[in-house]
């Protein structure tokens, strides 16, 4: 009796020490991730700056505004192009990606998964100026066009917005593909080679054996995937920030820009409207990552 | 297998071959023509010149002369190793913790951290930079860490790698009298070598490359670091291109470096929290 009472003394003696270790960092994220996303939420139901912040009234003014800003549709129409584009692209082609460089025959894999990767080792801003100086008015990607004599003269594809569009998202594409490859290709490395020889014996083509084995196989690699391209496409900032500024006339500023903007940007802090539009980013990014997981888990 | 059914192998894959040179051709392009602009001046840039060229002194001069680069460089490593040290501390032990010592409602608390990991940064950025503010921490290096300490996905990734840790260590030490916290630094530090390399690579990669939030608290151009310099170069009414890239390539240098020694260690930490 005495013995199993002290045994059970060590035992929670050991659990609580599991507390203290976990503590520190629980801590911090409850306060430095939740306490700021109520803060907010409640801020979103005030107006004014500085010393004058008071409710707003009526209570939801900061959500109607929103709703009629045309600037602020502007940006959610311009996120979830970039997302309806760019995140199709960028996800087929590290699927397709991993799956070349996953053929044990081929030489030169790591080189060309080393290739393929090197994006990533650059900061974002650095890489959204590097697109920005290759796409100037006087940069390289003008100076081959014209002499190519695919363009008479030099275009402004920074300063229109179809281009600037577009711009932006062949550079998302560029950075973010050899990242969402290393996922995939970790993934394939966990299906034993032997389904696919089977299904070679069994008569099964590359394109069948991919969508039958390969895509159902990574599903849940691409669920999360698709998941972090949703959540990290709808937060974009660095790229609208250093490769467009947002313009011309923001018709490629981002969701996070024009928070930012609001918040920091330009002269007073508008906090109150800026936490509404952010409060919107945040119930989007649940939505969208709830619908993609309910997406994946139906696949059996 | 034959020589001749391995060379037809080889023809088959030709194709692919050419697709992969070309994707190849196109990830390490703009990061060979950062490197060489930064070599040349201005005008050959805009010139359309993509050889190296003689001027990357002159254009390391201006760029140093016009800009606090040794501080925004030195702010960049000081807060970017700052971070991971206290960052990698911080989540293993929670890791830890949350593992070798799990019950019901130690897993709850966990599944509750993970909600965290829906928060967009954006919609914190406001109420953080009001405590940063209160707390007088502006242009201090907490200011650019304590958000960035602890995060889901960095107690995650050790959480489930500590499934790996043999308890019968754990046993032992208790039976040698070895305290809790004392088996966490003497027998899961060692064991977790290449989780932690992995957690530090990545931590240290987004700490450099950190934009939107130093921008919010760390104003002062005196604690300013690598990627607001090199934006704020670029922001400017005219830019030198060939200062510019110079500027882009001291920014990427250092992440790059861990790349190439790291890459391994980078893609795991990367997938790091999926198992």
């Amino acid at each position: 009796m005495s013995k199993s009472k002290k045994g059970m003394n060590i035992q929670a003696k050991q659990q609580r020490a599991g507390w203290f270790f976990l503590a520190p960092a629980s801590i911090m994220i409850a306060v430095f991730s939740f306490y700021p996303m109520i803060q907010a939420f409640l801020t979103s139901f005030t107006t004014g700056t500085g010393v004058n912040v008071k409710k707003a009234d009526p209570l939801f003014y900061n959500y109607t505004r929103m709703l009629a800003d045309k600037t602020f549709q502007r940006s959610v129409g311009n996120t979830f192009l970039y997302l309806a584009i760019e995140v199709p692209i960028m996800l087929v082609l590290a699927i397709l990606l991993a799956q070349l460089l996953n053929n044990k025959d081929l030489k030169f894999r790591g080189l060309f998964r080393t290739m393929v990767f090197l994006p990533c080792a650059t900061s974002l801003v650095s890489y959204a100026l590097i697109f920005k100086s290759l796409f100037a008015l006087d940069g390289l990607i003008n100076e081959i066009f014209v002499n190519l004599g695919i363009l008479e003269n030099n275009y402004n594809f920074l300063g229109n917005t179809g281009s600037a569009r577009a711009i932006i998202i062949i550079a998302l594409i560029w950075r973010w593909t050899g990242y969402n490859m290393v996922f995939y290709l970790a993934g394939l490395q966990n299906i034993e080679y032997s389904v696919y020889e089977a299904a070679k014996i069994d008569g099964a083509n590359g394109w069948k054996t991919f969508w039958k084995i390969t895509v159902p196989l990574l599903m849940p690699t691409i669920v999360m995937t698709v998941i972090m391209s949703i959540n990290g496409t709808l937060q974009l900032f660095d790229e609208s920030m250093n490769l467009t500024m947002g313009g011309p006339a923001f018709s490629t500023i981002t969701m996070s820009h024009y928070i930012y903007n609001n918040a920091f940007g330009l002269g007073v802090g508008k906090f109150g409207y800026a936490s509404a539009m952010s409060f919107f980013i945040f119930v989007l990014v649940a939505i969208l990552s709830a619908i993609s997981m309910k997406v994946g888990d139906n696949r059996d | 297998m034959t020589k001749k059914n391995s060379s037809a192998i080889q023809r088959r894959l030709i194709p692919t071959y050419i697709f992969l040179v070309i994707v190849s051709f196109i990830s390490v392009f703009p990061l060979y023509w950062m490197i060489a602009a930064a070599t040349n001046r201005s005008v050959d840039i805009a010139r359309g010149k993509i050889t190296f060229g003689v001027y990357a002194i002159e254009n390391f001069q201006k760029l140093a002369s016009q800009n606090d680069l040794w501080g925004a460089l030195g702010n960049s490593f000081f807060y970017s190793i700052v971070q991971t040290v206290i960052a990698l501390f911080v989540c293993s032990l929670a890791g830890f913790g949350f593992e070798l010592y799990h019950d019901k409602a130690k897993d709850k608390v966990f599944s509750i951290l993970l909600l965290a990991m829906m928060i967009p940064q954006v919609a914190t950025m406001i109420p953080l930079f009001k405590m940063i503010s209160t707390a007088k921490l502006l242009n201090t290096v907490w200011a650019f860490i304590l958000p960035s300490i602890s995060t889901p996905f960095l107690i995650m990734m050790f959480r489930q790698n500590s499934r790996n840790f043999p308890v019968d260590i754990l046993e032992a030490a208790r039976l040698d009298g070895l305290s809790e916290i004392k088996i966490f630094f003497r027998m899961y530090l060692p064991v977790m070598k290449s989780t932690y390399a992995a957690a530090g690579v990545i931590t240290f990669m987004n700490a450099w490359n950190a934009y939107l939030w130093p921008k919010v608290v760390m104003a002062d151009t005196r604690a300013q670091t690598m990627p607001m310099l090199i934006a704020k170069i670029a922001g400017g009414y005219t830019t030198d291109y060939g200062v510019l890239m110079m500027g882009v390539l001291f920014c990427s240098l250092p992440t790059m470096i861990v790349f190439f020694i790291l890459q391994k260690q980078f893609a795991e930490g990367i997938t790091g929290a999926v198992k």
